[in-house]
């Protein structure tokens, strides 16, 4: 059957793809942007192949090189990681358009190896959506890092240490996940999910059971920055090459988050989470509101766009964090649809940084001024964006927000509630802030702005983007009627 | 009543909004771009219109854009309540884009591409509201509204502009988010739907009475655009934008959005049987009763014109509340005609206010006298617009209030009916010495002679619906008759 490998040619087509970007980049830098652009290309095309499939004959797993699990590696492809596949490969690929551009004039000379590391961390990304097997995503969650780490440290300024700063926080949360992994193998003597999951109810929750979830746990917050675990992010996403902040921003946190939701839900299960521990799922919720509320107050102290982002997206991991231990099929619905949503505003946002970067330089507000005379496009595409971030409808965000509201409501944590509307008042002000100071011109300043906009390569996929957040927003009905909740996990 | 499918509903909304981009494409060609509003602006009434007949006769139309949420669709429909303030919205705006081309040539404002294709965008938004379905498209138009007329109000980008900006966004923006966007999902958390039924949706939720309370506060405050108080700030510091602007979005079409979403909440999600059932009636007629007061005397103590007019405006848009708060079926009437007869006369005097500001360079009241020897037309039709304000007859305003008055005696709250005497009363008192200042006071030494009124392109729709206010008098029927099918009499 030629369809079921499908998925491994989305994997595979960036894998090898990065070594022929090292090889023949070196030759000439020509052939850097249609192998990158080709292989991007063709996953895209096949990843909404799989979810395709997926959604009409049901999930299926993939015995990798034929080993049977629990010894062999098992890929699952289900609704949810297909979705993320769909998410990533897209994602992505709009990415890479002006990711081109910006490393052609950051990293001049370097595109080969810049564009190597790109496309091994993404290859890294889908197979960690894929993965069924505890040991096989910590080995695939190193090699994502290790390229960010590279990828990071290619900036200019103080972006090594920067790197360096993550790469000390990113292995010690690589410690803790391996731990945890550790327990669960000396547990129940398997590193397949499927069959742990099986094997752990048996045991009775004991203590080193509840330190596995926890070493687990602890190492994913590390990665996806949950605050107070989130003080490497700002630093390493802002200081990044232009280049890998539009790929790392929009995709990391929120694939660690899947990786959460997959862990608590394909090895522990709900009923251990949530109904043997209530006061730990409580306690989540109450993190998740401190989450949110402190990193929306630290945003407001930033006077530079992108760093203001970052502290953004800090936030956000608190919507999805959340969402998911409300425990309820609405708030876990609405943390998944925040993922896809979160992933595309932050792109949206990104890329429209990365064009006023292209052409203004400095992302420091003072510098925004004018900004809608001078780029009116990808200004318009910004403000899309900044709704989106509001939770404004039509755009994608209000909808997300909507389910991630509304199951704090039914759940009763009505801190995350206010939380949540404190969040979007504060982006509120965040945005309108940079709006006015882009719509205002400099004191005294009366010249006639000339209109000098990014070049098209830019401005393209970042249109396309902040279509996407309108046509997902209006679609959001059927995406979680269709997708989402065939992905939510049995019993919700 | 039976609705049927049909695209009109969406074409009335879209023709301004997809108007917007031959309005933006045409930056160069300012007749061009000029004739592209007013012929939007025509193609609205006829839209609209067309509407007209199959809603008198119990009719309407339905279109879904998206299905979004369980249960809540993206959808328009025009009812009654809707086509009245649609009829209301989109006759004004045609009178209002008139009015905007002498205003903003006479006075020869720079980027008036960008303020003809917002206001193209906020009337779309306008009529999205009137015709919404449900509470949540109506909080999408709604936001949707307060967002384009951003780039209006701070039209001058000086720092007075911004200030006022900054305010107008944290006012709107802030009430919507912070109260009504919690109380829209509260209700739909009670009552599985926000759909605008009759009798209301919440009656059935059994939620009880403290619930219900704190939903009704958070939706009064939370559509701040209605302007009661203590959300009223934005509105006079709004009135840095251009006289076209404050005349329609900040006399007509934003703070009756304001109004007309707090109505729909009253009418059609709670319902004015549960409203009277668990009391809460009280609640609203206080707010309002207050806000009325407080903004009239108020009003009393302002020089600048503008100024005056907006806390003018805030009194009046809680006539219109009280009136639904007082849930008798007349005091209702009442309360929705009292947004068509208001905004005719409101109107009218923004009008006159920015005619005199072309004319004659004016903005403060003190420096208006003798004026009316100057600019006979403008100071005939601002006294025709106070006299429908105050509510005299024979001018329109006077048949709103008479139903209010009827409507707090019915309800046995005299009480109400001494607020709106007294209220009244104030009014007179902020409006006729203007009127007197300009035809009795001699002019200041140095002032020029001789008869200069604004250019014809802002004489004439003033003029034009300072005679409607009169002609709503004796042909009320029409609203009339919308409103009552809308209350459901």
């Amino acid at each position: 059957m030629t369809t079921s490998n499908l998925h491994m040619y989305v994997l595979a087509a960036p894998l090898l793809t990065a070594l022929f970007v090292n090889m023949l980049g070196r030759v000439s830098r020509s052939y850097v942007a249609p192998l990158v652009l080709g292989a991007l290309g063709f996953s895209t095309l096949a990843s909404l192949g799989v979810l395709s499939r997926v959604l009409d004959q049901g999930s299926y797993s993939y015995t990798v090189g034929n080993w049977a699990p629990p010894m062999g590696i098992e890929l699952i492809i289900d609704p949810l990681s297909a979705l993320m596949l769909v998410l990533i490969s897209s994602v992505a690929l709009l990415a890479s358009f002006s990711a081109l551009p910006m490393v052609a004039k950051e990293q001049a000379g370097k595109e080969h190896l810049f564009f190597t590391l790109y496309l091994i961390l993404i290859a890294g990304l889908m197979g960690l959506v894929m993965t069924g097997d505890a040991f096989n995503l910590y080995v695939l969650l190193e090699i994502t890092s290790i390229t960010t780490y590279g990828l990071i440290a290619m900036g200019k300024g103080r972006a090594p240490l920067a790197s360096f700063n993550y790469i000390i926080m990113g292995s010690i949360g690589a410690c803790f996940y391996l731990l945890g992994v550790g327990y669960l193998y000396i547990l129940t003597g398997s590193l397949n999910m499927a069959d742990i999951a099986q094997i752990l109810p048996q045991l009775g929750g004991d203590a080193a059971m509840a330190t596995a979830l926890c070493f687990i746990l602890v190492g994913l917050w590390i990665k996806m920055a949950l605050f107070p675990l989130h003080g490497w992010l700002p630093n390493a996403y802002s200081l990044a090459p232009t280049g890998a902040g539009l790929l790392v921003a929009p995709l990391m946190t929120k694939v660690t988050i899947y990786l959460m939701v997959r862990v608590m839900f394909s090895i522990f299960g709900a009923d251990y989470l949530f109904v043997q521990n209530p006061l730990v799922q409580s306690g989540m919720v109450w993190l998740a509101t401190a989450a949110i509320i402190c990193a929306s107050c630290l945003a407001l102290a930033q006077r530079n766009l992108k760093r203001m982002l970052t502290y953004i997206i800090i936030a956000e991991v608190g919507y999805m964090v959340g969402g998911v231990w409300l425990a309820n099929s609405t708030g876990l619905s609405g943390a998944i649809l925040h993922i896809v949503n979160d992933a595309l505003m932050t792109l949206c946002l990104f890329l429209a940084a990365a064009a006023i970067a292209y052409r203004v330089g400095s992302l420091d507000f003072d510098n925004l001024q004018g900004l809608y005379k001078r780029m009116p496009i990808t200004m318009a595409a910004f403000t899309v964006g900044a709704f989106s971030m509001i939770g404004i409808p039509p755009t994608a965000g209000f909808f997300s927000k909507w389910y991630l509201i509304l199951g704090g409501i039914e759940a009763g944590h009505w801190e995350y509630v206010v939380a949540l509307l404190f969040s979007s008042l504060i982006n509120a002000i965040l945005f309108f802030r940079i709006i006015a100071i882009a719509y205002f011109r400099k004191e005294g300043d009366h010249a006639r702005l000339q209109r000098e906009e990014a070049p098209l390569i830019m401005q393209g996929p970042l249109i396309l983007t902040a279509a996407t957040l309108i046509v997902i927003g209006l679609g959001s009905g059927p995406l979680v009627r269709g997708i989402i909740k065939l992905a939510l996990p049995v019993g919700f | 009543m039976s609705y049927q499918s049909s695209i009109w509903p969406l074409a009335a909304v879209l023709i301004s909004l997809l108007g917007a981009l031959p309005i933006l494409a045409s930056d160069r060609r300012p007749n061009l771009r000029e004739s592209w509003t007013i012929l939007i602006a025509f193609g609205k009434v006829v839209i609209v219109a067309s509407m007209l007949p199959t809603v008198l006769n119990g009719g309407g139309f339905v279109f879904t854009i998206a299905e979004v949420i369980p249960n809540v669709p993206i959808q328009l429909r025009v009812d009654a309540m809707g086509m009245f303030f649609a009829l209301v919205a989109s006759i004004l705006w045609l009178f209002t884009s008139l009015y905007s081309i002498g205003y903003m040539r006479a006075l020869d404002e720079h980027d008036q591409t960008r303020y003809f294709a917002s206001f193209a965008v906020a009337i779309s938004a306008t009529l999205g509201v009137a015709f919404s379905a449900n509470l949540l498209t109506l909080y999408l138009f709604y936001e949707m509204l307060s967002l384009s007329t951003y780039p209006l109000v701070t039209h001058h980008q000086d720092a007075e502009a911004r200030t006022s900006g900054r305010k107008y966004l944290t006012y709107i923006l802030g009430t919507s988010i912070g109260f009504a966007l919690p109380a829209m999902l509260i209700t739909y958390q009670l009552a599985g739907t926000l759909d605008f039924t009759q009798g209301g949706i919440l009656a059935a939720s059994g939620a009880d009475a403290s619930t219900l309370a704190l939903i009704l506060v958070l939706f009064i405050f939370g559509f701040a655009k209605a302007g009661i108080m203590p959300f009223h700030g934005w509105l006079p510091a709004a009135m840095v934008a251009p006289t076209p602007v404050s005349s329609f979005l900040h006399g007509v079409a934003v703070v009756k959005v304001g109004v007309f979403s707090i109505l729909r909440v009253i009418f059609h999600i709670f319902g004015p049987d549960l409203l009277l059932q668990v009391h809460l009636g009280t609640v609203i007629t206080t707010l309002a009763s207050a806000t009325i007061l407080i903004a009239s005397l108020v009003a009393l103590t302002q020089d600048n014109l503008k100024r005056r007019l907006a806390y003018s405006t805030i009194g009046q848009l809680s006539y219109m509340v009280l009136g639904a708060g007082m849930l008798t079926a007349v005091g209702m009437t009442g309360g929705l005609l009292h947004i068509a007869m208001h905004a005719f006369g409101k109107i009218t005097l923004f009008f006159c206010a920015g005619a005199i500001y072309v004319a004659a360079g004016k903005k403060y009241i003190s420096q208006m006298d003798g004026l009316g020897k100057r600019m006979p037309i403008t100071y005939l039709a601002f006294f025709f617009g106070s006299l429908s304000i105050i509510g005299m007859p024979p001018f329109g305003g006077f048949i709103s209030k008479w139903n209010l008055a009827t409507g707090a005696i019915e309800s046995g709250q005299l009480i109400l009916l001494l607020v709106l005497l007294v209220s009244s009363l104030l009014n007179a008192l902020y409006f006729f010495p203007i009127v007197y200042r300009g035809f009795f006071m001699p002019a200041a030494e140095g002032e020029p002679d001789g008869i200069k009124e604004a250019p014809l392109f802002c004489l004439i729709p003033l003029s034009i619906t300072a005679l409607c206010s009169l002609g709503l008098f004796f042909w009320p029927g029409l609203f009339l008759r919308l409103a009552r099918m809308a209350v459901g009499l």
